[in-house]
Parts: structure tokens; C-alpha cells; sequence
């Protein structure tokens, strides 16, 4: 789950780590009113989930009101990658001499948490990882001990920060890496970090990434996740309504299957057989009837799906819940909106071949017969 | 001999009185594996499908003996559950069914098992069967025949996939590992593919793996030095867009190009294991190799 870089910025402050005085505004009015407050030069930032805000125009920077205002009614209303920005950052606009890269995320490759300080912040640090590896000094941290201040010096030595501020980034790190600590983060970065003319560091960009399956155990974290949803697609806000990990893709087969390896497996297969998947679905493990109409609703509802397909291997997940949830599904139409085709095997298949209403839905033995199905179909719709 | 379980395996349920735990214990035992004891604290002197339930892991694996521990404690207090096996001597073995525990305490609890000399497969895994023998975790035994083929997945529905083609086709299975699709798991592919190597009941190993992470990359280096028994593989995910987690937490594209299912690919054919484009051309494979 990413945070906002509103929010982040808002932990990160909490924590103790400089940023830029900023407010958030949803309506041109407000932004002028935020950039008068806080005093020229502003930057307006959009507040969407996507990298590379900058070179799409989602981020400009202001010197009076007229501009303020200009700005923001080009940045509010904007398409940005698929997404309508809705709300925008006004953050003073900070004058620095030099800007840094910090982080902190988990090496799953070692397992355990890794520090990271470069001088090559403020552009793509992917880009600077490939290119240039030894640009970015890493230290791993002992997860059972935490970092030691020792180690956040290091890093900072090790990527050649000047000495005058040296002392300040190893604070931001340690900060930086407490808070990823305590609040479960994924990814913790701060890009760039900016160095003033008066040597002091100040975070102007934020990024922070939580773990999902931790959000249990951070409220506050959990309700700004909710607060920030106005930023989400139909599909997507559906999805997190159902509880579903789904991803949209951009073919016409839609796809729903149990279990994230034989879901990808099937989108593989369409693939392979010369079709394109719309969506990658997981119903998870032991889902009911209920769970799989939902599913059905889901890749109904988006418009580029030709055809479907169903496949359950079941485990924990029955073959009689799923048919029982298909026909649920289907019964409710007087046509079946695109057609489906579905594909069970493993516990109760038998029990949900007897139960699945055969006229609403085409049935297939094997895997690769489904998807082959699901393939025809969907090229008979386009043709 | 076979691989990390088999018929004298003394296994004992960490959440045994939950509903996940209950179920899977009673299916555990009709397949024949060894229960021997439930743990839950504030439950001991209980008894659940007539096995006694302990307060401690230490207890039940002193008093019944056990060595092996399966794990379907609830997310949030999994970590812990883990922990409290590994601190135990007599286990060698510990599986953990769990879904979705905070990476954070699975880096924890792997930082833990470097000091113990005992396997953790998981978690979020399907567990691990020898067929014929014992089944730990939630596969559905029925699809598994006793064989000579090994298998080690990241995902539970795909290992049920190819086992089922496997099975159709004839083929019995040694022993199956689920490794589990977490970003940080215990037994790793590498860690599975030594202890086929070294089975005698194993002659070929189906590896199946998918995008995320380099797991599969350092597999294909170990197959190419160490192994001599054939390697057939499959990759899930080459369908996905970069920056996307598709469904398991591990299983996402890095922006900037690593873990690729084309990169897995390539490693493992020039490491000479054949890979499958689909789950029927790994069972021709692993037909060719025998």
C-alpha cells in the first residue's frame, strides 16, 4: 500500500525528518490560497500514485498568484497516467545546492532490511542502479538488533556525502529507518533529499510503502489508506471493496482463477494461444459462492473484456461453492453478458460439475482447453 | 530415505483448535501422517481429533516425541508461533501454512533459523507431501501417487496442476515441496534441490517458480555445478507488467528489469534444465528426462 506523498510526507515530518511547509488543496481556490500563505516560490504537485509526475506535468512551479492559479487548474482535472488528479500538493519551493538519495527497504534476496544513501538524487534511482551500482552505498541491517548509528555513517561515508552535512543525512537515515521499522514500511525513500546553500537537508519528495499485511497493526496508517482512495479507479475501488487482488491489463480475456501462480499461469496460457489478458484475479484460497459471483461482477464490469475464463484447481477451495457461486452469477441475466467458459479439478469437482447450470456456460476438462476457448470466443466478439 | 517427511515423521499442529488447523489435522491423519500432539497456549489438557493439546510447542514435542511442527497460526501471531518452534531442539522441521505474516517478522524469524540447524519451509505454502507416507500442510492428497519424481513450487494451485498431469500420465511423485510465494521464505529452491539430489528415491525434479526475485536464477547456478539428477522447470508470470504484484507478495517485476520470467528462463535452459510453456510440455519433459 502506497501512501500519498502528502501523507508521507506527514509521517516522515512527524518522525522528525525536515520537509517543506506544504498544505493540501482539492480546488483552485484553495491552492492560491495555500501558495499566498505559505509565499512564492510554490511548486503544485499532483497527488497521484505515479512515478514520473514531473515530466507529465503534474508538477509546476509558481512565482505569483496568477501563476498559482494557472497551475492549478491545469493540474487538477488532469488524466496522469489513468489517473484524474483530484487533489494537489502547494509546497514552498525549496532553493538548494545539491540533492541526495536515502532509502530504506527489505533485500528479500538476504532477507533482512537494507540502508541506502547515494549523490545521485533527484532522478530515477533505478536508472542509477543499473547504470552505476557503486553510485548507491548500501549497509544491511541486523533486523534483530535494528540499525546502529555506526552503520548509518557508513553508508553516508561510503557514498561520498560532503562532510559539512554528513552528520545531518545520518540522522535522516537513522530516522528514516526507525520509522520504516515501527510503522512496517516496504520502502521508505526520500528522493530528493535536498542540501540548502546553509547546509541544512530538507525532504522533498516522499515516498512510503507499507506493508499490507501489517496494516492490521497500524491504524493510522490504515485510515490514511482509506482517506487516499479518491485517487483510484472504479475497478480498483471494487476490487479493495471485495477484497480481490486484481490487476488490470490491457487485452480482452478476462481471467479468474485461484491461487497467484496458476492465475499467472493461465494469463500465460492465454498468451500463449493468442490472446490477450484483460486481468490477472485471484479469488484466493477456500472462497464461497458468494466470493466467486463477486469475481464475475468484477470482470464483467470492465468494458474491454470479451470472454472469460474460469479456472479453479481446488485445495482448500471446493468445486460445488464455486459452481454454486457461477450460477449465482449468471442466473440473473437474461443473457449472459460475454461468455464464459469454466475449468474445475481438485476437491469437489465432480459435486460442481453436477451443480453448474451447463446452459449459461461453456465447460472444459483441461486447462489448455479452457483458455483455447476463451481465446476463440474472444476473437469471434472482435472479428 | 525420503525428503524432510515421510511415514515416521511425529508431527505436532501449532493452532490446532482453530478452524483451519482442526480440519487439516483431521485430513492430515486419514492420510496417514503421524499427528502426535496440538499446540495452542491457554489450551492445554484439550483434545482435538483425538490428539492431546499442549500450552507450549516445548511440551508437546518433550512429551510425544515429535521432531516436526506444522504451523496454522493466525497472521498476526504466526511470527511468534514460528519462533516458539525453532526454539525447540527436537524439531527439525517446522512448515508454516500462513498467509500474509508481515515481512518484517518473517525477516526476523529468518534471521532466526541461521542459528538453528532446522528447516522452515513457508511461509504461505501448501506444505510438503511424500505420497504414500505423510502429508504435512493443506495439498489434496488424493491427486498425489507415489513415484519417483520430485517437485519443488512457489505456488500451491500450480503444484496441484502439474502433479494432477503428472499423475494422468503415469508418472508418481516423491516427495512435493511447496517453498511458498512470500518475498522471504525459509527453504529456499536451492536449499530443495540439494535435498533431491541427494534422494535416492528422487531420479527427476519438476522446479516450479515465477517472476520476483532471483531465487530461480540462483537455482539454474547450483543445477549447472551440482546437480546430476535432470531438472525440468516451468516459470509462472510472463505475461505481467512490470511494477505489478501479481497476488503473491513476492511475485512483482522490479522497475528496472530483474526477475523477469525471461530471465529466469534463460538461466535455467543454458543451466540445461528444459523449461515448459505450458503444464502439459513440463510433463513431456520430465517424460524425456527419465
Amino acid at each position: 500500500m502506497r501512501l500519498h506523498e502528502y501523507q508521507a510526507k506527514q509521517v516522515f515530518s512527524d518522525a522528525g525528518i525536515p520537509t517543506p511547509a506544504s498544505e493540501l488543496a482539492g480546488t483552485v481556490d484553495e491552492a492560491v490560497a495555500a501558495a499566498e500563505e505559505i509565499g512564492y516560490p510554490v511548486a503544485i504537485k499532483a497527488q497521484v500514485h505515479v512515478g514520473g509526475r514531473g515530466k507529465a506535468g503534474g508538477i509546476k512551479l509558481v512565482d505569483d498568484a496568477d501563476e498559482a492559479e494557472e497551475a492549478a487548474e491545469d493540474i487538477l482535472g488532469m488524466d496522469l497516467k489513468g489517473y484524474t488528479v483530484d487533489r494537489v500538493l502547494v509546497e514552498e519551493a525549496v532553493d538548494f545546492v545539491n540533492e541526495l538519495y536515502v532509502g530504506v527497504t527489505m533485500d528479500r534476496g538476504e532477507g533482512k532490511p537494507v540502508a541506502m544513501v547515494s549523490t545521485r538524487g533527484g532522478v530515477n534511482i533505478e536508472e542509477v542502479a543499473e547504470e552505476d551500482p557503486d553510485a548507491i552505498a548500501r549497509e544491511h541491517i541486523d533486523p534483530a538488533f535494528g540499525m546502529h548509528p555506526y552503520q548509518a555513517r557508513k553508508a553516508v561515508y561510503d557514498a561520498g556525502v560532503d562532510r559539512e552535512i554528513a552528520r545531518d543525512v545520518a540522522s535522516v537515515l537513522t530516522t528514516l529507518y526507525q520509522l520504516w521499522d515501527d510503522r512496517d514500511g516496504a520502502d521508505a525513500e526520500i528522493n530528493p533529499l535536498m542540501v540548502t546553500s546553509d547546509d541544512d537537508v530538507i525532504a522533498a519528495d516522499a515516498v512510503f510503502n507499507v506493508d499490507e499485511d501489517a496494516l492490521f497493526r497500524q491504524p493510522e496508517l490504515q485510515e490514511m489508506e482509506e482517506e487516499g482512495e479518491f485517487a483510484e479507479s472504479e475497478l480498483d475501488q471494487k476490487a479493495d471493496e471485495y477484497g480481490f487482488d486484481y490487476v488490470r491489463l490491457s487485452g480482452n480475456v478476462g481471467i479468474i482463477g485461484n491461487g497467484a501462480g496458476l492465475v499467472m499461469t493461465t494469463l500465460d496460457l492465454v498468451d500463449h494461444y493468442g490472446g490477450e489478458p484483460a486481468n490477472f484475479l485471484d479469488v484466493g484460497g477456500g472462497a464461497k459462492a458468494d466470493r466467486i459471483a463477486n469475481a464475475l461482477d468484477m470482470v464483467f464490469s470492465d468494458e474491454n473484456v470479451d470472454s472469460v475464463v474460469f479456472n479453479i484447481f481446488g485445495g482448500i477451495t471446493r468445486g460445488d461453492e464455486v459452481a454454486k457461486g457461477i450460477n449465482q452469477a449468471l442466473e440473473q441475466f437474461d443473457e449472459i453478458p460475454k461468455p464464459v467458459v469454466v475449468r474445475l479439478a481438485g476437491t469437489n469437482w465432480e459435486e460442481g460439475m453436477e451443480i453448474l447450470n451447463e446452459d449459461l456456460v461453456t465447460v472444459e476438462k483441461t486447462l489448455e482447453s479452457a483458455v483455447q476457448r476463451a481465446v476463440d470466443y474472444a476473437e469471434e466478439v472482435e472479428a | 530415505m525420503s525428503v524432510l517427511v515421510d511415514e515416521d515423521s511425529r508431527v505436532i499442529v501449532q493452532g490446532i483448535t482453530g478452524g483451519e488447523g482442526k480440519f487439516h489435522t483431521e485430513q492430515m491423519i486419514e492420510y496417514g501422517t503421524n499427528v502426535v500432539a496440538g499446540a495452542v497456549p491457554g489450551k492445554g489438557g484439550q483434545e482435538v481429533a483425538g490428539v492431546p493439546v499442549y500450552d507450549t510447542v516445548a511440551e508437546a514435542a518433550e512429551a510425544e516425541d515429535a521432531d516436526t511442527s506444522v504451523v496454522f497460526v493466525p497472521p498476526a501471531f504466526a511470527g511468534d508461533a514460528c519462533f516458539e518452534a525453532l526454539g525447540v531442539d527436537e524439531l527439525d522441521l517446522v512448515v508454516t501454512i500462513t498467509e500474509g505474516i508481515p515481512t518484517q517478522d518473517v525477516s526476523r524469524v529468518y534471521r532466526r533459523l541461521q542459528e538453528t540447524d532446522a528447516y522452515l519451509v513457508g511461509p504461505n505454502c501448501p506444505g510438503v507431501i511424500t505420497p504414500g507416507e505423510a502429508k504435512l500442510g493443506i495439498l489434496p492428497g488424493n491427486i498425489f501417487e507415489a513415484g519417483r519424481v520430485g517437485l519443488v513450487s512457489r505456488s500451491g494451485t500450480l503444484t496441484y496442476q502439474v502433479v494432477d498431469s503428472l499423475t494422468q500420465r503415469g508418472i508418481g511423485q516423491s516427495t512435493a515441496i511447496g517453498i511458498g510465494g512470500d518475498p522471504i521464505i525459509g527453504t529456499s529452491f536451492v536449499e530443495a534441490l540439494a535435498l533431491f539430489e541427494q534422494d535416492d528415491k528422487t531420479d527427476a525434479v519438476v522446479m516450479c517458480g515465477e517472476i520476483g526475485g532471483e531465487d530461480e536464477e540462483e537455482a539454474a547456478a547450483y543445477i549447472d555445478e551440482y546437480m546430476t539428477t535432470p531438472v525440468a522447470g516451468f516459470i509462472a508470470g510472463r505475461t505481467a507488467p512490470p511494477g505489478k504484484r501479481m497476488g503473491h507478495a513476492g511475485a512483482i517485476v522490479s522497475g528496472s528489469g530483474t526477475g523477469t520470467a525471461q530471465s529466469k528462463i534463460d538461466a535455467l535452459e543454458s543451466a540445461g534444465a528444459p523449461v515448459g510453456d505450458t503444464p502439459e510440455e513440463v510433463v513431456d519433459n520430465v517424460e524425456d528426462l527419465l
